[in-house]
């Protein structure tokens, strides 16, 4: 059994980081170049991580799978960021963001880590102002903001639809100065396959070089992963295409315990699947929701017309109806277990019956067209160029697609795993979302975690290891780590069967949408325990993995990381078995009150479940760190 | 459809153009999801697939490349290939697939290049020094909508290259000057300004890019329709730079020191 | 780097001599038409406009030198910058294909090229006289003329009346009165018409000067130049093939003034 000791220093809620921040350990400024850091991933947490710890003055390896730090996906995050600013005298404030991120999360997240988040969120802006992030701003020259869901207040800071590339980009302009100043040793094409410990603790990676296929080790004296989440588990996602769970999986597979891995968060605004071939869903911006009204027929024969043709009475705003104080703007979450309870009642629309209207009829005749298009002519346009179709003349057709994971690694309070020298940051960790995340809070927790919190406390744990106390690469520990590594290698290449890897990938995919969803069962989730290791075993026994492991290789790449998504998947049902209560992006069809709405069951369930590996064939260790709310009463979460 | 990719196994092999036939397509498929669907034929026929970039299959990550007939991110304007679809082609055409080209890429399998020169003159000037922590109140200077949108415009470039490829003579100048405009338009960036532009226009050269000759076929290809004037805006700053940089006094010494 | 450095060194630099040097050719071109075009009124105009270039001496060697040097700067440069941008390229495409540059700009390095064999072509003709001796000024029966009036600049007289200055103005018809010398002046006229239309368009984004909110107004202008140089160029060997200019001796001049 692992031990979770969460770390959060006592005291009253506001004061706990200030309190903490004297009270952890310090490196001297002299001895900072003596000790080495791993960071693994280069999106907004890792980026930023990286170039904060380099300009303190410790030594900083990163490392990215991608051939530039700017192609992480962070970059693809489209509406904003939020922070505590209260820039709009609308009564926003710390206890306000975190307030919100708690009961948006559904209470499944920790206070103290959410304050933190809250404190930090001002700063976060500052500091990406300084960077020169060319954030909206109004005539005044003042910053602007929007509003977003999940939030009575306007607190969301943004770039056009583009607040992700312009907040990445900024990171990686900072990690840009620190690699030519010689403080950082860039790796890109370099993909993480294993963690190394040595007595317990994280020391080290070993890296494939994805252009000429050579593994290296590396060594240091901790190690930081920022590789993002896990959601391509479901194979049609918005993420990337390349966005993989594999450093976090091999950490899990190193003794990391993997928290709350069923939260996963279903964005409601994604353009509808339109055939077998799909390899990625698009995402329309929730700020959509801010100006668009969202409706389904209230008539199942009016469900394949054209929606022009519908008239005003017959068209169901199931959201206004249902939530009328948040109404379109409702939590992701709810939101979209809306749209399915239409689809799934036969009122969905689109050939497929797997959609419902965003309409921007009222926003037009309200601001006109050009109005319309002057706030979000660049997603009417990423609308038509995918569909054919004009969102100014037809109501759009959305439909709900996996977005973003809550689960993740587990962390301390001081962003440490269980395993001692190994940090996680953003959405690799479990930390900050709960149950389910808001919108413009992703970008947040990123930046929070790289920039704010990790360089203070990868000093608390450095402090305590002698400097110049790595190990060295000839350790026994790395040696048998690179041979893990190398023997999957040559198992993919050496298996010669027929199907390619994404035949696997297509497979899991359905299965994990089916059962481990936007709503679960007892029954589909067993089903699907049964499902994944006979996939898990065809794919190994099956899979075609041409070429060498010497070249540019992708279908080998894709291959070590859809063995890890089975393999992940089939963990994200168990613990969507275990958890029987619904909350968030986690549904269960057992515990639901009357109108359909989340039941939780805090008294059973009001805790993170971190599951430790104990080999593939069993069953791994479900541990409990309790939640022990303070300062929030943990309520039924209403926005009506 | 018939596809003519350019297949090269690796930087040092000799490439040539090979023709594959692509079936059951639709036409709201996009041209990286045929690719995929090529792909997975290919290995099921037991052939190594097409090799070709690609990640977020949304107009943002700027991985994706691919000359299209002759044009960087094929037909469309103002979109990168993963937005590309098969709706833009017909029935019985011929489509011509290449990498991006240029001395400053090289090439590391079939439709693959390596992008790490424009990482390096980032890495020369492509930021604003404020380490963390630093930041001034973000609302302390305030910036004309009208410079921040302009910034915002050429902030928008996505690092993919097309710019490059398209230019006859392989210049990075619209990818530099798109940096070099974005920070050196807001009060942020004065600080760097004309330490930014040597800096980067002299990685820029070292790196191997050719020169400007005023054609505009970056801005015509870039997904992001990025404008040709931040080029013109760069020059102005470089000739600045050089004249301030010649003749400007400098202090004695620029050490701390000290008890 | 140094000031020198940054401008021959760099490629922006480079561009930056190519433009400056470009102003000065272009406003030797625009220069050189507006003097030749005195061909269209009395001998004693051209003629005496000629004699008064000679007549600068040491000022007009300081003139020559500068545009040769800044011929030479703007080859040189051109040179560079193509063999740097071939180097740049790397491999061709296999299918080639242009989005949007114009033909004037993709035609830059041959109608220079062509241009320049213009170039010492004219010289070696009305400069020198070591082509088509049997029209040069100081050679041809024609050669000398002399001044009816006095040929004043800006008001102060520069040729008096009287002076035997050389005969440009019937060495210039008897050169044009050959039609291949006169197409060949056409075409190469036409082509460095076109060179202009690129290269007055682009020093002014070299230089940093362009932008969107006027480049259109640019553009025209740019292209309102080139036509009227390209008319202006023509009208000579033109006016000369239609008969419209003849050779005329002092005597005949000095008639047709009165």
């Amino acid at each position: 059994m692992a031990t979770l000791d969460s770390k959060i220093p006592s005291g009253p809620l506001a004061d706990k980081w200030r309190k903490h921040k004297v009270d952890i350990k310090l490196v001297n400024p002299a001895n900072k170049r003596k000790y080495e850091v791993i960071v693994v991933g280069a999106g907004l947490a890792g980026s930023s991580a990286a170039s904060s710890l380099a300009d303190m003055g410790y030594k900083v390896k990163c490392f990215v799978f991608h051939d530039s730090p700017r192609r992480a996906h962070s970059i693809a995050a489209q509406g904003g960021i939020n922070a505590a600013k209260n820039y709009q005298n609308d009564g926003d404030s710390v206890y306000r963001l975190f307030y919100d991120t708690i009961k948006g999360g559904d209470y499944r997240a920790r206070e103290a880590n959410v304050h933190r988040l809250a404190e930090v969120s001002a700063n976060i802006i500052d500091q990406c102002v300084a960077q020169g992030v060319p954030f909206a701003r109004e005539y005044g020259g003042l910053l602007a903001n929007r509003s977003f869901g999940g939030a009575q207040v306007s607190r969301t800071f943004y770039a056009r639809g583009q607040t992700g590339q312009q907040l990445l980009l900024g990171a990686y302009s900072a990690l840009s100065r620190t690699v030519g100043q010689g403080l950082v040793e860039l790796h890109t094409n370099s993909e993480m396959l294993d963690l190394v410990v040595v007595n317990g603790h994280a020391k080290g990676v070993i890296i494939r070089d994805l252009v000429t296929g050579a593994i290296t080790r590396h060594t240091a004296d901790a190690v930081i992963l920022a590789t993002g989440g896990y959601g391509n588990v479901f194979n049609l996602s918005t993420y990337a295409r390349q966005s993989n769970a594999t450093a976090i999986w091999r950490a899990y597979k190193r003794g990391a315990c993997m928290a709350n891995p069923c939260y996963t968060q279903i964005h409601p605004t994604c353009i509808p699947v339109s055939g077998d071939y799909q390899s990625k869903l698009t995402l329309m911006s929730e700020s959509l929701r801010n100006d668009g009204r969202i409706w389904a027929p209230k008539k199942k024969d009016d469900a394949k017309k054209d929606p022009n043709t519908i008239s005003e009475a017959d068209r169901d705003y199931f959201l206004e109806r249902l939530y009328p104080s948040f109404g379109n703007l409702a939590p992701r979450d709810i939101a979209s277990r809306a749209a399915k309870r239409v689809c799934d009642e036969g009122r969905g629309a689109g050939a497929s019956g797997l959609g419902v209207y965003l309409d921007f009829s009222d926003a037009i005749r309200r601001l006109g067209e050009n109005g319309v298009r002057e706030r979000y002519g660049n997603l009417f346009d990423i609308y038509h160029e995918i569909t054919a179709e004009s969102g100014y003349k037809t109501p759009m057709r959305i439909y709900p697609a996996v977005h973003y994971t809550m689960g993740g690694l587990w962390v301390d309070y001081n962003l440490m795993s269980n395993v001692p020298g190994l940090f996680v940051l953003g959405e690799a960790n479990f930390s900050d979302h709960g149950a389910n995340r808001l919108g413009a809070s992703a970008l947040m927790q990123g930046l929070a975690d790289g920039y704010f919190v990790i360089p203070y406390t990868v000093g608390d744990y450095l402090a305590g290891q002698k400097a110049g106390s790595r190990p060295s690469i000839d350790a026994a520990e790395f040696k048998a780590a690179e041979e893990n590594v190398t023997g999957m290698s040559k198992r993919f290449l050496g298996t010669k069967g027929k199907q390619p890897v994404s035949h696997f990938h297509k497979r899991l995919g359905k299965i994990m949408w089916d059962h481990c969803g936007m709503a679960r069962t007892k029954e589909g989730l067993e089903s699907a325990l049964q499902k994944l290791p006979a996939l898990r075993e065809e794919f190994h026994a099956t899979v075609n993995v041409p070429g060498s492991g010497d070249t540019l290789n992708q279908s080998l790449e894709q291959a070590g990381r859809v063995a890890d998504f089975i393999e992940l998947g089939e963990l994200m049902c168990r613990d969507a078995l275990t958890r029987e209560e619904s909350c968030g992006g986690h549904f269960r069809e057992e515990h639901q009150y009357p109108d359909g709405e989340c039941k939780r069951d805090d008294e059973k369930y009001g805790h993170v479940a971190a599951w430790e590996f104990q080999g593939l064939d069993k069953a791994p260790v479900r541990n409990v760190e309790a939640l022990n709310y303070e300062f929030v009463k943990m309520s039924v979460r209403n926005y009506k | 459809m018939t596809l003519r990719v350019w297949r090269q196994a690796g930087p040092k092999a000799l490439g040539q153009f090979k023709d594959y036939a692509a079936k059951d397509l639709n036409s709201n498929m996009s041209f990286l999801e045929m690719l995929d669907v090529v792909n997975d034929e290919l290995t099921l026929k037991g052939e190594v697939p097409i090799a070709f970039a690609h990640d977020c299959r949304e107009g943002i990550c700027g991985t994706c490349s691919l000359t299209i007939n002759g044009k960087p991110h094929g037909p469309g304007k103002g979109i990168a290939t993963c937005q590309t679809y098969m709706r833009s082609f017909h029935d019985g055409d011929i489509i011509v697939v290449e990498p991006f080209r240029a001395a400053a890429f090289p090439l590391i399998k079939d439709l693959v290049v390596d992008r790490t020169s424009f990482d390096k003159i980032m890495q020369a000037g492509g930021f604003i020094t404020a380490r963390a922590g630093s930041a001034p109140e973000a609302n302390a200077a305030p910036v004309p909508k009208g410079v921040s949108d302009l910034a915002m415009d050429a902030a928008q470039c996505i690092g993919c290259g097309a710019c490059v490829a398209a230019c006859k003579n392989a210049s990075a100048m619209l990818f530099v000057s798109a940096k070099v405009g974005h920070l050196g338009l807001l009060p942020q960036g004065q600080a760097e300004r004309d330490r930014r532009v040597l800096a980067m226009v002299h990685t820029m050269d070292e790196e191997g890019f050719g020169n400007c000759t005023n054609q505009y076929e970056c801005s015509a290809a870039c997904p992001k329709t990025i404008s040709h004037d931040f080029i013109a805006r760069m020059n102005r700053d470089y000739l600045g730079a050089t004249l301030r940089s010649a003749f400007q006094p400098e202090a004695a010494s620029s050490d701390g020191g000290g008890a | 780097m140094n000031l020198v450095g940054s401008f021959f060194g760099s490629s922006i630099g480079r561009k930056i001599i190519m433009a400056l040097t470009g102003v000065i050719l272009i406003g030797f071109v625009v220069g050189h038409l507006v003097g030749n075009l005195q061909i269209f009124q009395h001998p004693d105009h051209i003629n005496g406009y000629a004699q008064f270039l000679h007549q600068l001496g040491p000022l007009l060697w300081v003139a020559r030198i500068g545009l040769i040097a800044a011929a030479l700067l703007h080859i040189w440069a051109a040179t560079v910058l193509t063999l740097e941008n071939k180097r740049a390229r790397g491999g061709d495409y296999g299918f080639k294909h242009t989005i949007q540059a114009t033909f004037a700009s993709r035609a830059m390095r041959w109608t220079g090229v062509i241009v320049l064999a213009f170039l010492v072509y004219h010289l070696a003709h009305f400069t020198l006289g070591v082509v088509q001796t049997e029209t040069f000024k100081e050679t041809a029966p024609l050669n000398h003329y002399v001044m009816q009036n006095d040929y004043r600049v800006a008001g102060f007289t520069v040729v008096k009346a009287g002076t035997d200055v050389a005969n440009v103005h019937s060495m210039v018809i008897l050169g044009f009165q050959h039609k291949v010398v006169a197409l060949f002046y056409i075409v190469a006229v036409g082509l460095l018409s076109l060179h202009l239309l690129h290269g007055f368009n682009s020093l002014f984004q070299s230089l940093g000067l362009r932008n969107a909110k006027w480049s259109w107004l640019l553009h025209k202008a740019a292209l309102a130049l080139c036509v009227v140089y390209f008319l202006g160029n023509l009208a000579i060997p033109g006016a000369v093939l239609a008969g419209k200019l003849r050779p005329q001796t002092a005597k005949v001049a000095a008639t047709a003034q009165r």
